[in-house]
C-alpha cells in the first residue's frame, strides 16, 4: 500500500482474475426500438424484424433468437425469406439488398451476412429507375424478382446477387399485348406488388401502382392476362388454388379478380369498400384465406373511414358475419398470417394473425372463439408505460416464484391458451442456473415482474399501485366502452399505453425481500407502500401515515406537486402483492432512496428533504431526520421534479411529433425524404459544430461547498447489524448518505420478537460523518470480521448464507461519487481509500456488491464491487482492499439514460436500457452467463425445377400425424441429424450426391 | 470604478500629495487605501513612499496604472493585519527570482500572518517550459476561480509536428485564487492534474478530476507566456518542492516528481465524526497497521443538531521565507485584477 508500490502484477492473482471476470453483452431483451420491417418464413417458422437502425432480429421458439446488424445502419425496408432456405434478403432504404443466412458453427446456428448488392441502372438513368419497390423471391430459389419505380422488373440470381440482364421484364414488353386504348407507358410506372402463382411457378402477377395488374408468363416472356383496376393499387394476394386473386387499393377498397386462360382481359368479380360509403383510407395489405367450412378469412390493414377513424391503426379480420377491427395504439408496421404451409393442403386454415406495430408485437388466435390475443413469450414491450426504475433480485426461492406466477396467471385469463405459433429452431442453451426476477417500475404507477432467468424476458405479473389512490381517471372508465352496434367494430389490442394519468403515481424505488415476500415501492409524490403477497383476492383498509420531513424547519414553502389523495375505506385488491401500509412524505417530493428490513419489519425512505423510519409491524413512524441545508431554497421549492417533468414532457412531445411525421410519410417516399432530412440534419450539425468552435465550451473549476443545492438529498439508505457504539455489543442500525457527502448513522432498538408488538422501536443518532470532498454518497456497506459484506435480512435465517462474523472488527465502506473509503467501526477512523475521480476523472454512477465464482473450480468465489461510472465504463474493485481489478467499456458515455438505467445483479450480470423498450443484458462473470444458443436446421433440399413436388408430399405425410407428436418427432429427428452431421458442408455434399443420384 | 487623470511627469511631487490627490479624485477623503501600480513586467508593486512613487512615475509609458483598495476590505479578519504597518503589495515577483529590486520593500511580518495560497513545485524535474502549480484551497473562502476549455496544441511526435487536442485555461475569475496567484493565465495548456496526465481525457473528465482534487490542486501547465519561466539556478535547483509544507498540520508527503497520486495527499481527507447526542471529540484516527499512509483528520467539536460542518479556516502555517518557489498572499484579500478594474491614470 505504499505509494511507491505500483499496483502489483501478481501472476497468481492475474490468472485468478481471468477465471473470475469476463465481459460479454449477451442478449437484448424487450421490443426492438423503431421496427421498420417484418418477415416470416412458414418453412423455418421463424419471424424476422428489421429496425430503422439497420438491425435484424430473428425469433422462433422461445429462446431461439438471432441478431444481425447492417453495417450501414440504414433503415430496413423489407425482409423476405428465400423459400425453403435458411436464407433471407433485406432491402434497406439506401436501395441495397443484403443476403443473410443461418449457418451452423460450433454446434449452434449463427446469422451472417453473405453478400450485399445495389441495383445499378444504365449510366445516366435517374435513381428512380433502379429504386426497388417490390421483392419476390422465386420458389425456385434461384432468382429474385425486383420491381422498381421505373416499372422495370429486374431478375437477380441467387445467391450471387448478379443481375440477369436478358431476363428483365420491361414495361414495353408488358404493354405489347395490352390494347393501347386502356393503357399507356404511364400505367406501368412503379411496380407495387409481385406475387408468384401458388400452383404454377412460371407465372407471376405484377401489380403496377396505377392499377394495372398483369399475369406474366416467365417461360414465354409474355403477359397472358391483364386486369384493369381503376384505383391506385396497394397490394395483391393470391387465393390458394390460383383461380382468383385479390387486390387492395388506396381508396380503401378491395377487388377480387378471376384468373382463367380464356380471357385476355378480366372484369372484377367483386369490388368492396368494407368501411364505406364515406371516403376511406388505403388498404395497404390484404390476405384471403380459405377454410374448410367455405367461409374465407379476409384480413387487411387499414381501410378505416378517413374522417372519423382516419387516425386509427387497424387490422380488420372478416370471417363470414364476424368482423373485428383490431385497434392498435401505435402504427402498424406490417403483419402476416400463420396458416397451413403444407402446399398439398386444400385450405389455408389460418391459425394466427401476427401484427408488428411500432411499439409492440400482437398475436391474435384466429382459431378460438372471440379471437383472443396470445401472450408472447418474448418481445415484451417493456415501455408500455415508461420505465422509471428497475430492481433485480437473484435466486428467488421456488415458493415465492410459484406464488408470483400464480398471481400473474390470474391476470392473464383473457389470453388465448394457444401455444406460441412461431416455434422454429431449437433452443439448446442450458437451463438457467437460477430463478431471477427483474422488477421494473413505471410511470403509470405499476410494477412489472419479469422472469429474467433466461434469454426470454417474460412478464410474470403486473402490480398496480393506482388503486390505493384517488386519481382523476377512474380505472373502470375504460372498461366495456365497446357497444354492440359499434361501427367500425374496433377492438383495442396490445398493452402499449404511453400516457400516464398522473405522473405522481410513477414508481421511483423498489425493494423486494425474496424470503418474506415483503415488497416496498416508493413513488414520485413521496408515497411509500409496503405490501405482502396474498394468494387470494382481498378487501382491506390500507393503513395510512404521514412523515413530515421538515419537522423543525419553518417558513418553507413547497411549490412542487401536491401529495396523492388516498381512497377512504377498504379497497379491493386482486391476488398478488397487496399494500397494507402507506407512508406519505411531506413535502411530497420524489422518494430518492428506500430500504426495507423484513426481519425487523422496518422500512426507511428518503427524499431531498430528509429521511424517515417506519415500523410496519406496529404501523408507527419511528423517527424522521431533516437533512436539508437551511439555505437550500431550491430543494424546498421542489423544482427538481418540475424541471425534470418539464424536460420530459418536452422530449415526449417532440418524439410524438417526429413519430407522427414518420408515420404520415408514404412508404416509398421515405427514401427520398429521408435523404433530404439527413442532409438537412448534417447541415444543421455542421452549423452547430461551427458555432461551438466559435464559443468553446467552458467548465468552471470550483470546489463543492456546504451551501450547494440539494446537499440534503438522501441518496442511499442501509440497514446493518453492527458495532455502532462499542466493540462489545452490536445493534441494529440505519445508515443514510446524502448528496452533500454526509453519512448519518442511527442506532436502533428493536424489541425481541415476543414483545415486538408491545414495545416501540427506538432510534438514536449515533454518528455523523462528513466527507470533506462533499461528493454525493451513493453506497454504504458494512463488512464483517472476515471482510465479507453483511448478509441480507433473513438470508441467514433461511440458511442461505453463513452468519456474519461478529468476532472480528467490522468495517464501514462508504462509496461516494468520487471515492471509496473504508472506515473502522465502532470508532470511525479512516483506513483505506480509492480516489477514483482524482485518478481517472470518472464518477461512480452505480455500485453493487457482486459475487464472482471461478469458472475453473466450484469452491472459489469472492465478493467484489461492480461499479458503473459516468463514462459508461464498468470497473470491478476488490473488497476489502479497494484495488481496481479490471475495467470494461460498456455504455457510450453520451448515453445518459442508459447509464442511469443500469442495474447489477448479485452474481455479476447487469441490465441497462439501450432504448425505451429494450434492455441489454451483460455479464461480468465467467460463471454466470445467459445468452441465446440455438439451432435452426437446414431444410431438406427439393428439386429445383418444380416446387414442392416431393417435399410437399413428405411434409403432408408428416403433418398428417398428430400435431404435437409430429412436432416432437421433427425436433428429435433434427437433433439426431445434427448430432451425426455436425458439419454443414458434409451435409451439403451428401445432399448433392443424393440429388445427383435421383 | 475607473478614474483617469494626468500628472506632470517631470514634477511628480511627494507621495503624500499624490495620496491626497487620489483621495480627492475618488472622493474618498477619509478612507485609508492601499495604492499599487503595475510595472513594465506586469507586476503589481506598492506605492507607499516617495521613492517608489517616483519610480512608478518614471516608468509610466505613458500610462501608469494605479490600483487602490480600501484598507478595511483588505483586512482579512483571520490574519493579524494589525501587524501590517505598511501598505504594500506583492504579486508575481516570485516568477522572476532574479528580480530582487523590489524585495526590500516587502516587509515580512510575523509568520503566522501568512499562509500559502500557491506554490511552484518540482522546478528541478520539469522541463523549463512547464510549470507545476499547487493551489491551496482550504482555509479560504476564496473560490478557485478559473475555467477550462477544449483546444488544440501542437506536439512534436515521431511523425513530425502534430495537432493534438488539449485542455486550456479559458478564464480566470477576478479575485479568485487562481488569478490572485498570478501563476496561471488564460490559454495556459493544462498537462497534468495532481500527477495524472490529461491527454486523452475529455473536458468533463478533467473538470471532475480538478474538482475532486480541489482541496489540494496541483496543475502542471505549459504557460502560454513562456517569458516568465523559472530560470534554473543554484538556488532553485537545490530545493525541489517547497520546504514549508512540513508545517502543514495534515500533510505528510510532498509531491515528488511524477510519483504522486493515490495514496499521498491526505490533506483533503478530513473526516469529521460526530457521536451521538452529547458533543464529544472523537480522537484522531490512528493509522492502523494495514494502512501505512498517514491519514489525518481534523476533528472538531460540534453540536449534533448541526448538519453541516465547516472546515477549519484557522490553519495558519509557518512560513519559511527561504523558499523562492513559494508564494504568499498578504491579507489584502480583495486584490483587484490587473487588467479589469484598476484605476488608470494618465500622465
Amino acid at each position: 500500500m505504499r505509494r511507491f508500490l505500483r499496483p502489483g502484477h501478481d501472476p497468481v492473482r492475474e490468472r485468478l482474475k481471468r477465471d473470475l471476470f469476463q465481459f460479454n453483452k449477451t442478449v437484448e431483451h424487450g421490443f426492438p426500438h423503431q421496427p421498420s420491417a417484418l418477415g416470416y418464413s412458414p418453412f423455418l417458422r421463424l419471424m424476422a424484424i428489421g429496425t430503422r437502425s439497420g438491425a435484424i432480429k430473428l425469433y422462433g421458439a422461445p429462446g431461439v433468437e438471432f441478431m444481425g446488424l447492417h453495417e450501414e445502419n440504414n433503415t430496413v425496408m423489407q425482409i423476405h425469406f428465400i423459400p425453403d432456405q435458411c436464407q433471407l434478403v433485406t432491402l434497406l432504404d439506401d436501395n441495397s439488398l443484403h443476403l443473410w443466412s443461418l449457418r451452423q458453427h460450433g454446434g449452434a446456428s449463427e446469422l451472417r451476412e453473405e453478400h450485399h448488392f445495389t441495383l445499378k441502372g444504365p449510366p445516366g438513368s435517374p435513381p428512380s429507375a433502379t429504386q426497388v419497390t417490390a421483392v419476390l423471391p422465386h420458389s425456385s430459389r434461384e432468382v429474385l424478382y425486383l420491381g422498381t419505380e421505373s416499372g422495370n422488373i429486374f431478375v437477380v440470381e441467387l445467391p450471387s446477387l448478379r443481375v440477369l440482364e436478358d431476363r428483365t421484364i420491361s414495361p414495353e414488353a408488358v404493354l405489347q399485348r395490352i390494347p393501347e386504348d386502356n393503357c399507356n407507358r404511364r400505367s406501368c410506372e412503379l411496380v407495387e406488388a409481385l406475387q408468384e402463382h401458388p400452383k404454377n411457378p412460371d407465372q407471376i402477377l405484377i401489380g403496377y401502382s396505377r392499377g394495372l395488374i398483369v399475369l406474366w408468363d416467365l417461360q414465354n416472356n409474355k403477359a397472358t392476362q391483364h386486369f384493369l383496376g381503376s384505383q391506385q393499387l396497394e397490394n395483391l394476394y393470391w387465393q390458394r388454388d390460383g383461380s382468383k386473386f385479390i387486390s387492395c387499393h388506396y381508396d380503401g377498397s378491395y377487388t377480387q379478380w378471376p384468373v382463367s386462360s380464356d380471357n385476355r382481359q378480366s372484369e372484377p368479380l367483386e369490388n368492396t369498400v368494407p368501411y364505406g360509403p364515406f371516403p376511406c383510407k388505403a388498404i395497404s395489405k390484404i390476405y384471403w384465406q380459405t377454410t374448410k367450412n367455405g367461409l374465407p378469412y379476409i384480413i387487411f390493414q387499414g381501410g378505416m373511414p378517413r374522417a372519423s377513424y382516419g387516425d386509427r391503426h387497424s387490422i380488420s379480420v372478416i370471417h363470414g358475419s364476424q368482423q373485428t377491427a383490431f385497434d392498435f395504439t401505435s402504427r402498424v408496421i406490417d403483419f402476416f398470417i400463420i396458416f397451413s404451409s403444407d402446399p398439398a393442403a386444400e385450405f389455408d386454415d389460418p391459425s394466427a394473425l401476427v401484427a408488428l406495430a411500432e411499439e409492440e408485437l400482437v398475436v391474435i388466435d384466429l382459431k378460438s372463439a372471440g379471437w383472443p390475443a396470445v401472450h408472447p413469450p418474448y418481445l415484451a414491450s417493456l415501455h408500455c408505460s415508461a420505465i422509471t426504475c428497475s430492481h433485480h433480485v437473484s435466486n428467488i426461492p421456488l415458493k415465492l416464484w410459484e406464488r408470483i406466477i400464480s398471481a400473474g396467471s390470474k391476470q392473464n385469463i383473457h389470453y388465448s391458451s394457444m401455444p406460441w405459433p412461431i416455434d422454429g429452431g431449437t433452443n439448446i442453451a442450458p437451463d438457467p442456473p437460477q430463478r431471477d426476477l427483474l422488477l421494473t417500475g413505471h410511470e403509470d404507477g405499476t410494477v412489472r415482474f419479469w422472469d429474467a432467468s433466461g434469454v426470454c424476458l417474460h412478464l410474470l405479473y403486473k402490480l398496480s399501485t393506482v388503486r390505493v389512490f384517488l386519481t382523476d381517471a377512474d380505472p373502470n372508465d375504460n372498461m366495456n366502452t365497446l357497444g354492440e352496434d359499434e361501427w367500425p367494430p374496433l377492438r383495442k389490442v396490445g398493452t402499449f399505453d404511453p400516457y400516464s394519468d398522473d405522473p405522481r403515481l410513477g414508481i421511483q424505488k423498489i425493494y423486494l425481500c425474496k424470503y418474506s415476500g415483503y415488497l416496498a415501492v416508493a413513488g414520485t409524490a413521496g408515497q411509500v407502500l409496503v405490501m405482502e403477497l396474498n394468494d387470494e383476492d382481498a378487501e382491506h383498509v390500507v393503513d395510512h401515515a404521514e412523515a413530515d420531513l421538515l419537522q423543525d424547519q419553518e417558513g418553507y414553502r413547497w411549490k412542487g406537486h401536491e401529495k396523492l389523495k388516498t381512497r377512504d375505506g377498504p379497497v379491493r385488491f386482486e391476488a398478488g402483492f397487496q399494500p397494507f401500509v402507506l407512508v406519505q412524505c411531506q413535502p411530497p417530493a420524489v422518494v430518492t432512496s428506500l430500504a426495507l428490513h423484513s426481519e425487523w419489519k422496518l422500512v426507511a425512505f428518503g427524499t431531498s428533504h430528509g429521511f424517515g423510519l417506519f415500523d410496519h409491524q406496529q404501523k408507527r413512524l419511528v423517527f424522521v431526520k431533516c437533512t436539508l441545508h437551511p439555505s437550500d431554497q431550491l430543494a424546498l421549492e421542489g423544482p427538481l421534479s418540475r424541471v425534470k417533468s418539464l424536460k420530459k414532457s418536452l422530449r415526449q412531445s417532440f418524439r410524438r411529433i417526429r413519430r407522427s411525421r414518420v408515420s404520415s410519410r408514404k412508404r416509398r417516399g421515405a427514401a427520398g425524404n429521408a435523404s433530404e432530412v439527413q442532409e438537412a440534419n448534417a447541415k444543421f450539425d455542421q452549423d452547430a459544430l461551427q458555432e461551438m468552435e466559435l464559443a468553446p465550451v467552458q467548465r468552471k473549476i470550483e470546489a463543492r461547498s456546504a451551501e450547494d443545492s440539494f446537499t440534503g438529498f438522501v441518496r442511499t439508505l442501509y440497514f446493518a447489524d453492527t458495532f455502532l457504539r462499542d466493540s462489545s455489543r452490536h445493534c441494529p442500525s440505519l445508515w443514510a448518505g446524502t448528496n452533500g457527502g454526509t453519512v448519518y448513522a442511527f442506532c436502533l432498538r428493536v424489541p425481541p420478537a415476543e414483545r415486538r408488538m408491545d414495545e416501540p422501536v427506538r432510534a438514536e443518532q449515533a454518528k455523523e460523518i462528513q466527507l470533506m470532498h462533499r461528493a454525493p454518497v451513493v453506497g454504504i456497506l458494512v463488512l464483517d470480521g472476515r471482510s465479507t459484506p453483511l448478509p441480507e435480512p433473513l438470508e441467514v435465517a433461511h440458511d442461505l448464507s453463513k452468519s456474519p462474523d461478529m468476532q472480528g472488527s467490522h468495517q464501514l465502506l462508504v462509496v461516494s461519487e468520487e471515492q471509496f473509503k473504508v472506515f473502522t467501526l465502532p470508532k470511525v477512523s479512516s483506513k483505506l481509500k480509492l480516489k477514483l475521480t482524482a485518478l481517472e476523472g470518472c464518477r461512480v454512477r452505480k455500485v453493487t456488491v457482486a459475487n464472482f465464482g471461478s469458472c475453473k473450480t466450484d469452491d472459489y468465489s469472492e465478493n467484489d464491487l461492480a461499479v458503473l461510472t459516468n463514462l459508461g465504463d464498468i470497473q470491478i474493485i476488490s473488497l476489502p482492499f479497494l484495488k481496481l481489478q479490471i475495467r470494461y467499456p460498456c455504455i457510450r458515455k453520451e448515453d445518459v439514460s442508459g447509464i442511469a438505467s443500469c442495474v447489477f445483479t448479485k452474481y455479476g450480470q447487469g441490465f441497462y436500457l439501450i432504448s425505451p423498450s429494450e434492455f441489454e443484458r451483460f455479464s461480468l462473470s465467467t460463471k454466470w452467463l445467459v445468452e441465446p444458443r440455438c439451432i435452426v436446421d437446414m431444410p431438406e433440399v427439393t428439386s429445383n425445377n418444380h416446387v414442392h413436388s416431393k417435399s410437399g408430399t413428405e411434409n403432408a405425410a408428416r403433418k398428417s400425424s398428430s400435431d404435437d407428436f409430429g412436432e416432437d418427432e421433427r425436433k428429435s429427428g433434427r437433433l439426431m441429424e445434427h448430432a451425426l452431421l455436425n458439419d454443414e458442408k458434409v451435409l451439403k455434399e451428401i445432399q448433392s450426391t443424393l440429388e445427383g443420384g435421383r | 470604478e475607473f478614474r483617469r487623470f494626468s500628472l506632470e511627469r517631470s514634477k511628480p511631487g511627494k507621495f503624500e500629495e499624490f495620496y491626497g490627490l487620489l483621495q480627492h479624485v475618488h472622493k474618498i477623503p477619509n478612507v485609508d487605501v492601499l495604492v499599487g501600480y503595475t510595472d513594465i513586467h506586469g507586476d503589481l508593486l506598492p506605492i507607499n513612499n516617495d521613492d517608489n512613487y517616483h519610480k512608478a512615475v518614471s516608468t509610466a509609458n505613458p500610462l501608469l496604472r494605479i490600483f487602490i483598495q480600501r484598507k478595511e476590505d483588505a483586512d482579512y479578519s483571520a490574519f493579524g493585519t494589525d501587524t501590517m504597518t505598511r501598505k504594500k503589495n506583492v504579486l508575481s515577483n516570485v516568477l522572476r527570482p532574479d528580480n530582487h529590486k523590489k524585495k526590500p520593500h516587502i516587509v515580512i511580518s510575523m509568520p503566522q500572518d501568512f499562509r500559502p495560497v500557491s506554490s511552484i513545485i518540482d522546478v528541478d524535474i520539469l522541463p523549463e517550459t512547464h510549470r507545476r502549480v499547487r493551489l491551496y484551497k482550504y482555509g479560504t473562502d476564496k473560490p478557485l476561480g478559473f475555467y477550462i476549455r477544449d483546444g488544440s496544441s501542437v506536439r512534436v511526435t515521431p511523425h513530425g509536428l502534430e495537432k493534438v487536442p488539449g485542455i486550456f485555461i479559458s478564464r480566470l475569475v477576478p479575485g479568485g485564487l487562481a488569478q490572485s496567484t498570478g501563476l496561471l493565465a488564460v490559454n495556459d495548456e493544462v498537462l497534468e492534474v495532481n500527477g495524472i496526465e490529461v491527454s486523452g481525457k475529455s473536458l468533463d473528465q478533467v473538470t471532475d478530476m480538478m474538482i475532486a482534487n480541489s482541496r489540494n490542486l496541483i496543475i502542471t501547465v505549459r504557460p502560454a507566456n513562456q517569458r516568465n519561466n523559472v530560470v534554473r539556478n543554484s538556488r532553485t535547483s537545490g530545493s525541489s518542492g517547497q520546504s514549508t509544507e512540513s508545517s502543514l498540520p495534515s500533510s505528510t508527503p510532498n509531491i515528488l516528481g511524477s510519483v504522486l497520486q493515490g495514496e499521498e495527499e491526505s490533506d483533503d481527507e478530513d473526516i469529521i465524526i460526530e457521536d451521538s447526542g452529547e458533543p464529544q471529540q472523537i480522537p484522531k484516527a490512528a493509522p492502523t497497521s494495514e494502512s501505512i499512509e498517514s491519514l489525518s483528520q481534523i476533528e472538531l467539536l460540534h453540536e449534533s443538531t448541526q448538519n453541516g460542518f465547516l472546515p477549519s479556516s484557522e490553519m495558519n502555517l509557518n512560513h519559511s521565507a527561504g523558499s523562492i518557489s513559494m508564494e504568499y498572499e498578504v491579507p489584502e484579500q480583495g486584490q483587484k485584477s490587473l487588467e479589469e478594474d484598476g484605476t488608470i491614470i494618465t500622465l
